[in-house]
């Protein structure tokens, strides 16, 4: 929807195709085809596609630019790009104490937003669920790259040391059943009892569907600042829009 | 048991024209052949010799290719399990062209991807695609990295 808006506001037109069943793709069109034939019809594609590598798939196949929108759970560039804007807006990237929050498995803005804050000398403290940890790959290539990577069992330990914490939704489907979901969930909720001693710069984001992460009574602490993050998807859409298309 | 001690035997007879596969990784012989695409049900007429004492290596496998002089892309798959391997290319029974292996930069179509994930594991027309880097082989499409156990992914 933020890259609809972002376009609008170009004063561009977008085609959408919101589901598969809408598309081709459910009489069995490969995602390569797909990618040929809009790229006949558009002069920028926008992918989100459950799958792991599609956006560069698509990139070989297009002939106009291609924006990865979130590959399965690979990668979210353009949330990764507002993400930092809006730290910035609050406070220098280069240093801070980042905490992510939540699944940070198969949670794409956490891959992304990580190896992005590795450019910046941040230290990482990372909260995640047995077996939602941070995939071994990543975690490796954040160390090689000289990231100082902290490991907390849970969010009460880091809490006070964080300039911005991450909060990712934990998925319902990741688990064999509800009963071990809602353990999970709500012993990384986050409520404004936890508040209580943090850093007075601290923000909170959230890529943002939530799902019971963050208590609603958070949203009226200056802490929070997962709106203004959604709101800074769109300039920052706008300009990547305009920087593939100019 | 020497390879090339006449008065034990010969292990396996020279071959009139081919490919001589030599000081591959001890025990990776039949992974040399997969990767190759060279399976039980193909023509070839193949002699494969494992574990066999080495000087350089103190064990080797050897492998010997009957008509069939394999190409340099081929042989540079074979880097990915036997760094050492020495190629010769055999004509009349001599020995016309020996060459090593060369690490290739990257390798498409030879190595699955282990994500369930991956676009490569699709019905998409990709073929699977890895750099190689010394910490292991890393997929273009979806980051993964294979650290080990290369020989089990190979397609």
């Amino acid at each position: 929807m933020s890259f609809a808006t972002a376009m609008a506001r170009l004063g561009g037109q977008s085609i959408s195709v919101d589901s598969v069943e809408a598309s081709s793709i459910v009489k069995g069109e490969t995602l390569a085809d797909t990618i040929r034939v809009v790229s006949g019809y558009a002069d920028a594609i926008v992918l989100r596609h459950p799958k792991e590598g599609a956006a560069r798939l698509a990139s070989e196949f297009a002939t106009v630019p291609v924006i990865n929108a979130g590959d399965g759970a690979g990668q979210h560039p353009s949330q990764t790009l507002l993400d930092l804007y809006t730290i910035r807006q609050s406070m220098p990237v280069d240093g801070i104490d980042v905490g992510l929050l939540g699944d940070l498995r198969y949670g794409r803005t956490a891959h992304s937003l990580a190896l992005a804050l590795s450019l910046y000398g941040v230290t990482l403290h990372t909260i995640a669920p047995v077996g939602l940890e941070m995939p071994a790959n990543i975690a490796l290539e954040l160390r090689e790259r000289g990231m100082e990577v902290v490991e907390h069992p849970n969010v009460e330990e880091a809490i006070r040391e964080l300039d911005v914490l991450y909060v990712t939704r934990i998925q319902r489907e990741r688990f064999p059943d509800s009963a071990s979901y809602y353990n999970v969930a709500s012993s990384y909720r986050i409520t404004t009892d936890l508040l209580d001693g943090v850093k007075e710069r601290l923000m909170i984001l959230h890529p943002l569907p939530r799902a019971g992460e963050i208590d609603p009574a958070v949203d009226r602490t200056p802490y929070a600042r997962y709106f203004e993050q959604a709101r800074n998807g769109v300039p920052i859409r706008m300009a990547l829009l305009h920087e593939v298309m100019k | 048991m020497s390879a090339k001690d006449p008065s034990r035997g010969l292990l396996v007879s020279p071959i009139k024209n081919g490919t001589v596969i030599d000081h591959i990784t001890a025990g990776e012989a039949l992974n040399v052949l997969r990767i190759l695409g060279i399976t039980g049900s193909t023509r070839e007429c193949l002699s494969i010799a494992t574990n066999v004492e080495s000087k350089r290596m103190r064990k080797k496998d050897i492998v010997k290719i009957e008509n069939r002089e394999l190409r340099t892309e081929e042989v540079d798959r074979i880097a990915l399990l036997a760094p050492q391997a020495k190629i010769n290319i055999i004509r009349n029974y001599k020995v016309v062209e020996k060459k090593g292996v060369e690490i290739p930069e990257v390798i498409r179509g030879v190595v699955r991807c282990p994500n369930p994930g991956c676009i490569t594991n699709t019905d998409e027309p990709v073929e699977s695609t890895f750099e190689v880097l010394d910490k292991g082989l890393h997929c273009l499409y979806c980051d993964w990295l294979i650290k080990d156990d290369i020989a089990n992914h190979i397609i």
